[in-house]
């Protein structure tokens, strides 16, 4: 599925490296946490695999299902089922969710070269989804994350996610600013759509999102790399004892 | 040039936008009509005058009043004063009178009326023929009651081809005619409103479209009759080197109440076009319209070479209590726009709106807005402006709110909103604020935003390019206006926004 080899990447206007060397692979089905202190790239990781403006890749190479992802735009790359669910939703004013929903879904289609989703179509799949994930009907409505709670952003983000059926998923720090139900209802939302074509790359800070979205594999990102990788063991040994043994162990 | 593709009437609404920018050239009204047309001789001065009006079979009180008008553009100058930087004008080159010959003898139905005419319309999307005017929108959850009709008056070049709905609209009593025929048929009605809001001195444009206005629009709506569908004017400017001069007059007798749309296209042409119309409307007691405009003249090309130059002088009269009008205008069109359609709060309880969405992309100038004049008392006016800029653009609100000591107790509100697209445009706002009695009050929010950043990268990771993401965004932002506009109306305007920022981003 992903194969990240050897990335270095750096900020456009800046000379500072910040990837300096990230090589991981996640097969179709199963779900990775990257774990770091702040800092460490993470975040970084997650923008330059999603293609944002800003960022500049030095060396190294990331495939999608073979495809060369770093040579797609960001459009292409959410087409070819690459999806990032972001740490900070953005707030689009006056633009309905549903609106943006339909858009995107039917641009991705597009590009496929499937065949577009009528209006009634969508509105059928959408609700669906919707109350699977237990999402009130209400928060189609409005415009595209303006005035959600923390919690709603989070679950507009997993309800996109259900919607686009990507094939790669990361989830940058989807933790930070839930609440413990929160966090519930988002674990639930990417355990539901778990599935052996389908792959999790979860970026998290903490262990607690960990215990409801079981890991098969855990990374330790420091300073721009992966320094170790291990089971769901791993996650709770941080939990534990911090970084900092394990920094020092890689170093 | 007959490359324009299909026109349909499209179904669902968003979806639309996106596919209008992936699927379309530039500017899709580009092409032009190959017709053989009668033209006055270039240039204007008091013959051309005289033959106007008497191709027009005038009365000689009309020929006076141009004549009169005529005099008077001799002793003018050019405006100066708006944000916009304007090549000169040389208005001896212009014809000032262009009709398709076939239209000498003027048709008595539309069975008379020269195929390549009718279908110059059906190409750009009017239905001529009543049994196919536009039908509700089919699927869309909030679509009115089915078959709303809208009656068209359709302008081509200096004259009028036709007007659909007459003997449906004549059975309420409304008068809806160009307005060439209004001087013939209606003239009691003419004589007492022309000018009547629009003086022909106001300003230079007015002055010359007093003068060589060839024809337009005329509704007279009967005191207690509420006009029984949309009425609507389509003007198209097809000939070269010729300027379209035309004259609205709307009269909404008291407690009679019309929804009013204009829709307006020219070819692409390398050397500018000048339109310099007039609209003037007259609300008496307890009446109220909807005047929604939808431009979409040829802006210029890339370069900034060609497009139409308009300068328009709309302006609307609460001429008595409790009075109402509602402006709603999308701009997209036009290199150059000089435009504020405005209200006079003349009658106690009078109400003026203005919602406006102004696009200038490429080498386009905008400097519109417009003014409520507050005269009687209890009188409220609201001001909702969306200025979007991109290319090398210039955008100019520009309004005036102000209070006379009489128009005690009343209300402004003006919004006015600017979005940049890219680095090398500009947004300006120039509010003149009048406030002469210390009851009334006046409040102006502005805000300046650029599409942003992270706006973008959403959209597109989300698997929109970059042209749908700002079509998306722009729609977004220019919602609270597009919303003001009849359905009918909403759906073009919408797609519209997204043509007319093609190119803007990447």
């Amino acid at each position: 599925m992903l194969k990240i080899n050897n990335l270095h990447a750096k900020l456009e206007d800046e000379d500072k490296q910040i990837l300096k060397g990230v090589s991981l692979e996640v097969p179709a089905g199963e779900v990775h946490a990257i774990m770091g202190p702040n800092g460490s790239g993470k975040s970084t990781t997650s923008y330059v695999l999603s293609g944002r403006d800003g960022y500049e890749v030095t060396e190294g190479e990331v495939t999608l299902n073979g495809e060369d992802l770093l040579d797609m735009e960001p459009e292409e790359r959410a087409a070819a089922g690459l999806f990032l669910a972001f740490q900070y939703p953005v707030e689009i004013p006056g633009v309905g969710n549903m609106t943006f929903l339909r858009t995107a879904a039917n641009a991705q289609r597009k590009a496929r070269g499937e065949e577009e989703l009528s209006a009634a179509d969508f509105l059928k799949l959408i609700r669906e989804k919707a109350k699977t994930l237990n999402i009130d009907a209400d928060m189609l409505k409005r415009p595209v994350n303006v005035g959600f709670s923390g919690g709603e952003k989070k679950r507009n983000e997993i309800l996109q996610m259900a919607l686009l059926e990507p094939k790669m998923c990361i989830l940058d720090e989807t933790d930070s600013g839930l609440d413990v139900d929160a966090m519930r209802l988002v674990a639930d939302g990417v355990n539901a759509l778990r599935s052996p074509d389908r792959a999790f790359l979860v970026i998290t800070h903490y262990q607690r999102l960990l215990d409801h979205i079981k890991p098969d594999v855990v990374h330790i990102m420091a300073d721009g790399k992966i320094v170790k990788t291990g089971g769901p063991e791993l996650a709770l040994e941080v939990e534990q004892n911090g970084y900092a043994d394990l920094l020092a162990e890689a170093s | 040039m007959n490359t324009t593709p299909d026109l349909e009437v499209r179904e669902g609404v968003d979806r639309e936008t996106v596919e209008t920018v992936a699927n379309m050239g530039s500017y899709k009204y580009g092409w032009d009509t190959e017709i053989e047309m009668e033209y006055a001789p270039k240039g204007i001065n008091e013959d051309i005058v005289r033959l106007i009006s008497q191709k027009n079979e005038e009365p000689e009180w009309m020929t006076e009043w141009r004549l009169k008008a005529f005099r008077r553009w001799q002793e003018m100058r050019l405006p100066e004063w708006a944000m916009l930087d304007i090549p000169d004008i040389d208005f001896q080159d212009q014809y000032y009178y262009a009709r398709p010959k076939s239209m000498e003898t003027k048709p008595k139905s539309l069975d008379e009326v020269d195929p390549k005419l009718l279908a110059t319309y059906e190409k750009l999307g009017i239905p001529l023929k009543e049994q196919m005017i536009l039908a509700g929108v089919e699927g869309a959850e909030e679509a009115p009651a089915a078959g709303r009709k809208v009656a068209v008056d359709a302008v081509f070049d200096s004259v009028s081809v036709g007007t659909t709905f007459k003997d449906e609209l004549a059975k309420a009593g409304v008068i809806f005619c160009s307005i060439s025929e209004a001087i013939r048929e209606h003239p009691e009605l003419v004589k007492k409103y022309l000018g009547s809001v629009v003086p022909q001195g106001d300003n230079f444009y007015s002055a010359l479209n007093s003068a060589v206005f060839s024809d337009g629009s005329f509704v007279y709506i009967p005191p207690g009759v509420t006009c029984p569908m949309e009425l609507s004017t389509y003007f198209r400017i097809n000939a070269e080197n010729t300027g379209q001069f035309e004259r609205t007059l709307i009269i909404a007798d008291k407690g009679s109440y019309v929804s009013y749309l204009e829709g307006c296209t020219a070819p692409k042409r390398d050397t500018a076009q000048l339109h310099a119309a007039v609209v003037e409307i007259v609300i008496l007691e307890d009446a109220e319209v909807k005047y929604s405009t939808v431009q979409n003249w040829f802006p210029g090309d890339e370069e900034g070479k060609g497009g139409i130059y308009n300068f328009v002088t709309k302006r609307a009269d609460c001429r008595e209590a409790r009075a109402k009008v509602m402006w709603t205008q999308v701009e997209t069109g036009s290199a150059v726009t000089w435009k504020y359609p405005s209200c006079i709060l003349r009658g106690d309880d009078s109400q003026g709106e203005f919602y406006s969405i102004a696009i200038t992309n490429n080498h386009q100038q905008a400097d519109t807005g417009t003014k409520m004049l507050h005269l009687g008392k209890n009188t409220r006016s609201r001001i909702v402006s969306k200025g979007i800029s991109a290319g090398q653009a210039q955008n100019t609100y520009r309004g005036r709110v102000a209070m006379h000591p009489k128009a005690t107790n009343s209300r402004n509100y003006t919004q006015c909103d600017s979005l940049l697209i890219g680095d090398k445009c500009g947004a300006h706002t120039v509010p003149y604020i009048e406030v002469k009695n210390s009851s009334s009050r006046v409040e102006h929010e502005a805000t300046t935003s650029k599409v942003d950043d992270d706006q973008m990268f959403y959209c597109r990771q989300r698997g929109m390019d970059e042209e749908e993401a700002v079509a998306l965004i722009v729609n977004g932002f220019a919602k609270e206006v597009l919303q003001a506009l009849p359905m009918e109306f909403a759906m073009e305007a919408q797609s519209l926004v997204a043509i007319s920022l093609e190119g803007s981003v990447g």
